[in-house]
């Protein structure tokens, strides 16, 4: 490096440390448009994310049914649930009707996972606990209450058939076949004995369901079959949910799948009319900043006026003037870009924990993107004083104008 | 032999003619005041003779040749080049230390070399003062780091703008034997100053008022 390009440098370094107190100020409001700027980028780029997440709460929003009369074979739905990417489903849930009676009245026993069940149906509201493992279950409210079962009740749910030569009796238990003593038919009360450890209050048609295991299920209706309907919540915008439906719908012909046109509608509703909202305060306040940057900058340079002067008095050209207060200014930006870039991040977290409840998912990309802006803005800001302060008459200034 | 010559040099600005038809010619190597009470168009001439400004009408000779047509890119390269420029103010860069201030001026002429500016402070007694900032310096000291930068790029002309005007007796006492040991050494001096005392160590005194040269006469207790 050459003499000149040292005392270059060494000017500049001296401008921004030695007249630090003016240089903050400058720092200070370049600094505050890039943490806004990086900030609500990264909000902006993560709001299809979050909002997705939050949706999830309002339950699945995909459902596979059988195409026809038959039902959900388990190596059919593993072909289905690979149709979406691992890291945007969230979980799924395969539902098993079965119709029953508990105290002599007729009861739908719906036999789920209870593992996953709250992946699907969040918004599921149990008094007691869910359910464990088999022999336990989950009562809907207007079933309990219809039959008066409480949590830590025992009920039995009971399967109440006639017993044919084609019954398969091998996995009844022999009290459970008695014979009509009038009319000398067969029958079969097959009972699952249940702990009621829970009660389901959802308001909607959930509460008319008891609720048990899929083992369970099977157990009472004697028969291993597929499911009647399987819930799926995906993490994914509604046109990815709509490809994966296509995909499945085309790929697996034994199911048919859907949207929950209620909850991904109103999803993808919501998500642009956020994400609008966004794009607009993040315009306007890199505007706002530019404005704020570019008068701090005029303020600057116009008390450097007689610096300038003394400058072109001492024969320095326009050229070399606009080289040093841009080279300032860009520094500067370059700074102020770097710091606001993670302040922003900072930001966007404080900002995401609060509104969403998770953290921000970090974009690197918006690191370069925020400094580049941050330079690019504070540059042009720049150059409108600077060429103003170029126009300055030395003698002019020199004799105190 | 004529380092500079003025002929027929008016400045108006609207109906004020601050210079008003004024010759006058310099010789290398001499030492001139140009004396004259406020608004007598001192600064003007200084600003023409210093190639910061161009006259109305006239012509402007420097080392032989008409400057008073030059752009102001090139009248810029010639002062740079040829004319060193001492002011009341000072005007150093206050976030510059002294000797940084020195190479500024390098800088703009052709290469900074601190060891060089160094020389220039220590040849007006402020080389233990290089690294201060000028708010660390009294204002005879910031006069004469200003004079150090006038110097290093060893101008034909110095040319000085009410020099001591803001400076106590000492310093001024500081500030002339400098000028003294630079007229002996043969570089041409210019002083514009309202001090009868600092105007009388001057070899030739030249009084403006009103614009007009009202007169031009050698000083004959010149000390040399």
């Amino acid at each position: 490096m050459n003499k000149k390009k040292r005392m270059f440098i060494r000017m500049i370094t001296a401008s921004l440390v030695r007249r630090r107190s003016r240089m903050i100020v400058a720092l200070l409001a370049i600094m505050v448009g890039a943490t806004i700027l990086s900030g609500l980028g990264m909000i902006y780029y993560d709001v299809p994310r979050q909002m997705s997440s939050q949706f999830r709460s309002y339950g699945a929003n995909v459902i596979i049914m059988p195409s026809g009369d038959g039902f959900i074979q388990e190596q059919a739905l593993q072909t289905a649930l690979g149709k979406f990417p691992d890291a945007e489903l969230e979980g799924y849930t395969p539902y098993r009707y079965e119709n029953t009676s508990i105290h002599n009245m007729p009861v739908t026993l719906a036999g789920i996972n209870f593992d996953s069940i709250m992946k699907t149906s969040p918004y599921w509201h149990i008094s007691g606990e869910l359910p464990e493992q088999d022999g336990q279950t989950l009562v809907g409210a207007k079933v309990a209450d219809k039959l008066s079962i409480k949590t830590g009740d025992s009920i039995s749910a009971v399967n109440s058939f006639e017993v044919t030569d084609s019954t398969d009796t091998s996995r009844i238990p022999d009290y459970e076949i008695y014979t009509d003593p009038k009319t000398g038919e067969k029958h079969c009360d097959h009972a699952l004995d249940l702990k009621v450890t829970g009660i389901l209050d959802t308001g909607g048609s959930e509460e008319e369901y008891v609720y048990v295991s899929l083992g369970d299920t099977a157990y009472l209706s004697l028969a291993d079959r597929g499911y009647d309907i399987v819930e799926i919540s995906a993490a994914a915008t509604q046109d990815k949910l709509s490809e994966y439906i296509d995909n499945i719908n085309s790929s697996v012909r034994s199911v048919s799948a859907k949207l929950v046109k209620r909850v991904t509608a109103s999803e993808s509703s919501v998500l642009t009319k956020l994400q609008s909202l966004v794009f607009i305060v993040t315009a306007v306040v890199l505007i706002l900043t530019m404005i704020c940057v570019a008068t701090t900058m005029t303020a600057v340079i116009a008390e450097r006026r007689r610096e300038i002067g003394l400058r072109k008095a001492l024969g320095a050209n326009n050229g070399s003037i606009v080289g040093q207060f841009l080279s300032e200014g860009l520094v500067l930006g370059g700074i102020g870009g770097i710091l606001g870039a993670l302040l922003g991040y900072a930001f966007a977290e404080i900002v995401s924990v609060n509104v969403f409840s998770s953290s921000i998912m970090f974009q690197p990309l918006l690191i370069p993107v925020t400094i580049a802006s941050s330079v690019i803005v504070t540059g042009a800001a720049c150059l409108i004083p600077i060429r103003s302060a170029v126009e300055v008459d030395p003698a002019l200034v020199l004799k105190g104008e | 032999m004529s380092l500079l010559e003025l002929k027929n040099i008016s400045k108006i600005y609207g109906d004020l003619h601050a210079l008003d038809n004024v010759s006058l010619n310099i010789e290398k190597g001499e030492w001139i005041a140009i004396m004259g009470p406020s608004g007598s168009g001192k600064s003007t001439m200084m600003n023409i003779i210093g190639c910061l400004d161009r006259p109305s009408t006239g012509e402007v000779i420097f080392d032989g040749k008409d400057i008073s047509k030059e752009s102001r890119r090139r009248l810029t390269e010639l002062h740079r080049d040829k004319i060193g420029l001492v002011f009341q103010q000072f005007h150093l860069i206050n976030y510059l230390n002294a000797v940084e201030n020195v190479m500024v001026a390098q800088y703009y002429h052709s290469m900074p070399d601190e060891k060089e500016a160094l020389a220039a402070l220590e040849r007006v007694g402020l080389k233990d003062r290089a690294k201060h900032l000028p708010s660390q310096l009294s204002g005879g000291e910031q006069q004469r780091v200003c004079i150090a930068r006038a110097l290093i790029n060893s101008p034909e002309l110095i040319l000085a703008d009410e020099p001591t005007g803001n400076l106590d007796e000492a310093n001024e006492n500081i500030v002339l034997g400098i000028f003294r040991q630079l007229h002996k050494e043969g570089t041409s001096l210019i002083v514009v100053t309202h001090d009868p005392e600092v105007g009388e160590e001057a070899q030739r005194i030249v009084r403006l008022d009103h614009g007009k040269i009202t007169s031009d006469r050698k000083n004959e207790g010149f000390k040399g």
